[in-house]
């Protein structure tokens, strides 16, 4: 059992990783699919089998769908894989990794001296589900509320209405960025966006 | 999240993070060997794709005005 | 009667006020009313005044009403108070009926003005502040009067302040006549910490008292108080001012700048008499200054086109003979000569405005000519008037007043034949630069023609100065003795074959020599005074004349240019610095603080990020 949760972790690890470097949209979620995975993986492992299938059926499955959808639908294509060439340079590692670095060592600071062990057992679904409707009633209904405003949002937001003057402007200005922005990559991408 | 200039990478980071949370506290919940911890997984996962949904809502709107999916290009509000 | 002597100052001072907060809405008659009544309302009861004074006259043969304390700090109490003696009384006498003739005078001749009711509210507030000079009866009310002519002298010279050059000589002429009120204010600060008080009398009580003759304090005080009549009075090195204040009204010019406010440095000699006979050195640069500007403004009058400037001239050289008798010891003779001097100069100053704005504003004289026929009025009084400043023997006031000066520059004690001979030099020089104008302006072909001719407001002031002016010099005993309360007679000295008939005979051979001269250069041969300029050696000189000596040139680049090139230099100085500096260091936070706010989401995630590290970092160490 053990040796399934460092597999699993250092998959999680690995995959995530290697989605933060591609240069590829596509490549890049199936990587965080695996992740994502790996990380079920893991909750099993813990003893928590509901949340393992959770992650499974609702992040993977739902949420990442929908990711897929809408980078298949924005269509980029090999300039989206120029573009992103042009802008993953080595030195804009830096700061970040400075950063996460820093974090990470707090995190372990904070977090040393526990030495319980795994396989403490197995919190069933049944627990879960009392606790959701006893103490945790209100977050219940808080979360189904937030997927209502969730959806109303989408929905109007996805509306593509007709040809408004707004647009016009924002055409204008995108164009005028990208074509003055000395990119021309961006600007290339730009003009091709715009060839219907 | 800092270093992918794509919306698409931005939004990603984005999930790859709550799912961490997330695992944070499933990871203490088993710890205690409580329920909570897997109820408050849940409740990251609702609000996850939530706010996926509009988020990708608006990388769509995005995309239909500016043409781009720079996060750099979106600094009109700025001086 | 008497009780009335604040309404003198008191209804000048009112009008003022009135004119300049309603006269706006005064229709020319109402404005005309009012400041030419409260002045003739003053002259009045200065008459009434006077008869009372004559008629019971008080004891210590001067009356004094205080109104009230001005200020009481620390034992300085000086007071409004007026003091009322023959000198004051004189000089109140002169300065209202003047000032009365005069405002008559004017308010025909600035009847097309539209400044009008402003007009008339600072000619009041002078004749007001000027009173109020003479009946004071501290330094410090004098002062102040002192310093309200100058400001109505400021107000007035500038009147048309459309026109730059009139502010010009309005600042030139403040500029100038406040380094003479500074040196008179040090004067008082030294008098009050050595003496102790401001008041007149008591001053000069004290100063004899405490101080010999010939003591260093008194001549510094003296001298000081000399500074501040020096600006006053425009003689030298102060008189620049002068000839460029005539860019004013010409009523203006009559009232202030010839028989009022240019005698107030004499009046202030006179009222500290005493402290100057404590200085004889102080006294004798009296007489220097008064000697040398009275030749160095004739000169100058000499070579002038502009008929007010000859008379600018001709009023700073007249005073330099008052400067003279007062340095000599003469006082009476100074004011007897300051009276007859306010009575033909101010006549001189109304006929030249007369004559201006008959032919349309024109000043130079050679432009004029012949105008004995058109303007018969205007020709007699002028030359009533010029007669009695060249000072022609018995018929005029002139002769009486100026030939008193000049023999008492050579037989008072502190006299000298050198003062008697720049008194007749001086004289010559009057009678020539007079007729010179005279024989240019009314004799002649007719060179600009008349356009408008003047009604009975002008006139018959004109009338009435010239008739004082022909007998005035009648009242020289009785004023003499009048003044001889007040004023110390002038002491004698022996001045061998010479007596007063002689000197008064040289005097008279010299102003017909003048006159003769005039007559000869300027009417019958004309084309020898050209001939004359024409000359190199007469050119120099007329043109070194002409611009009064180059003293302005000098005081040009000696203290103005390098004070406006000290203040261009100081338009950035360090303390302005320091004010921009704050303003740029603001700025510059200003631009940079802008600048991180990029609009890009990734740098501002950054910033969360970078402040979640910091704070948690804080929270780990505390």
């Amino acid at each position: 059992m053990q040796l399934a949760f460092y597999i699993a972790g250092a998959v999680a690890v690995i995959a995530t990783l290697l989605m933060l470097t591609r240069v590829n949209v596509v490549h890049a979620l199936l990587y965080l699919i695996v992740s994502l995975l790996a990380v079920a993986v893991v909750f099993y492992t813990l003893g928590a089998p509901f949340v393992a299938a959770l992650e499974v059926i609702v992040y993977a499955g739902a949420i990442m769908v929908l990711f897929v959808f809408v980078v298949m639908m924005l269509n980029l294509g090999e300039h989206g894989v120029e573009l992103e060439k042009h802008w993953l340079t080595p030195g804009i590692w830096t700061g970040p990794v400075l950063l996460a670095s820093i974090l990470i060592i707090q995190v372990f600071y904070l977090v040393r001296g526990g030495t319980a062990g795994l396989a403490t057992g197995v919190v069933e679904p049944k627990e879960v589900g009392i606790a959701l409707f006893g103490p945790y009633l209100i977050g219940v209904e808080l979360a189904s509320i937030l997927l209502l405003a969730g959806l109303v949002g989408a929905y109007h937001l996805g509306f593509r209405k007709a040809e408004k003057p707004e647009i016009q402007y924002g055409r204008y200005t995108a164009e005028r960025r990208a074509a003055a922005s000395g990119d021309p990559v961006l600007a290339r991408t730009d003009q091709l966006a715009r060839t219907p | 999240m800092l270093v992918r200039r794509n919306l698409i990478f931005v939004l990603m980071s984005l999930e790859v993070m709550l799912n961490a949370a997330g695992l944070a506290f499933v990871v203490a919940g088993a710890r205690w060997h409580q329920a909570d911890g897997q109820v408050v997984f849940l409740f990251i996962l609702a609000m996850a794709g939530a706010e996926v949904a509009v988020g990708l809502a608006l990388v769509r709107q995005i995309y239909a005005r500016f043409r781009s999916l720079d996060a750099d290009a979106l600094s009109e509000m700025r001086g | 009667m008497i009780g009335f002597l604040w309404l003198i100052v008191a209804l000048p001072f009112a009008s003022a006020l009135v004119l300049a907060v309603f006269g706006s809405r005064f229709s020319r008659s109402a404005t005309a009313a009012v400041g030419v009544g409260s002045i003739g309302l003053s002259a009045l009861i200065t008459i009434l005044v006077a008869v009372s004074f004559f008629s019971f006259p008080p004891s210590g043969n001067s009356y004094t009403q205080v109104l009230w304390t001005w200020i009481n700090v620390a034992g300085f109490e000086p007071q409004i108070g007026f003091y009322l003696d023959a000198l004051s009384l004189v000089m109140v006498l002169v300065v209202t009926f003047v000032g009365f003739l005069i405002h008559i005078y004017s308010a025909e001749f600035m009847i097309e003005d539209e400044g009008y009711s402003r007009f008339f509210a600072y000619m009041n507030l002078f004749v007001a502040s000027m009173i109020t000079l003479l009946l004071a009866n501290n330094l410090l009310l004098l002062y102040l009067g002192w310093e309200g002519v100058g400001l109505c002298s400021y107000l007035l010279i500038g009147f048309w302040y459309r026109d730059p050059a009139n502010g010009r000589a309005a600042r030139k002429a403040f500029i100038v006549t406040r380094v003479g009120d500074t040196a008179m204010s040090l004067g008082l600060f030294l008098l009050f910490t050595q003496l102790g008080t401001l008041q007149i009398q008591d001053l000069m009580q004290r100063a004899s008292e405490h101080w010999q003759t010939g003591s260093i304090y008194a001549v510094i005080a003296a001298l000081l108080l000399l500074g501040g009549a020096v600006g006053k009075s425009a003689q030298l090195p102060l008189q620049v001012w002068l000839p460029d204040a005539m860019a004013g009204p010409t009523p203006t010019s009559a009232l202030i700048h010839a028989a009022t406010m240019v005698t107030a440095g004499v009046y202030l000699i006179a009222r500290t008499h005493e402290l100057f006979a404590l200085a004889p050195a102080a006294q004798f640069a009296v007489t220097i200054v008064g000697a040398g500007t009275s030749l160095l403004a004739g000169f100058s009058a000499l070579t002038q086109h502009d008929i007010k400037r000859v008379l600018a001239y001709s009023t700073v050289s007249q005073i330099g003979y008052m400067f003279l008798a007062l340095g000599v010891g003469a006082w009476q003779a100074a004011i007897f000569h300051f009276m007859t001097h306010a009575f033909f100069k101010a006549l001189l100053f109304l006929g030249a405005g007369v004559i201006i704005n008959a032919l349309h504003d024109e000043h130079s004289i050679f432009r004029m000519g012949g105008l004995r026929k058109e303007l018969p009025v205007a020709f007699w009084t002028f030359l009533i008037a010029g007669c009695s400043l060249a000072g022609l023997p018995f018929i005029t006031a002139g002769f009486f007043s100026k030939d008193l000066i000049i023999w008492a520059a050579l037989s008072a004690e502190r006299g000298h034949p050198g003062l008697w001979i720049a008194g007749m030099v001086g004289a010559l020089l009057t009678s020539l630069y007079i007729f010179r104008v005279i024989f240019r302006v009314f004799f002649g072909p007719l060179a600009t023609p008349v356009t408008k001719r003047p009604g009975y407001a002008m006139t018959v002031p004109l009338l009435v100065l010239a008739f004082l002016s022909i007998v005035g010099g009648y009242l020289k005993q009785p004023l003499l003795d009048f003044l001889r309360s007040v004023l110390p007679p002038t002491m004698e000295a022996p001045t061998g074959a010479l007596t007063e008939t002689h000197s008064e005979t040289i005097a008279v051979l010299t102003v017909l020599i003048g006159i003769y001269f005039a007559y000869l250069f300027h009417l019958q041969k004309r084309s020898l005074a050209e001939a004359m300029v024409a000359n190199p050696v007469g050119r120099t000189l007329h043109q070194w004349w002409f611009a009064g000596w180059g003293f302005d040139w000098i005081y040009d680049k000696a203290f103005v240019q390098p004070f406006t090139w000290a203040a261009e230099i100081n338009k950035s100085d360090f303390i302005d610095g320091f004010y921009t500096g704050i303003a740029r260091l603001s700025e510059f936070f200003y631009r940079a603080l802008s600048e991180t706010q990029t609009g890009r989401i990734r740098w501002y995630t950054f910033g969360v990020a970078a402040g979640s590290v910091v704070f948690i970092v804080v929270v780990l160490l505390s």
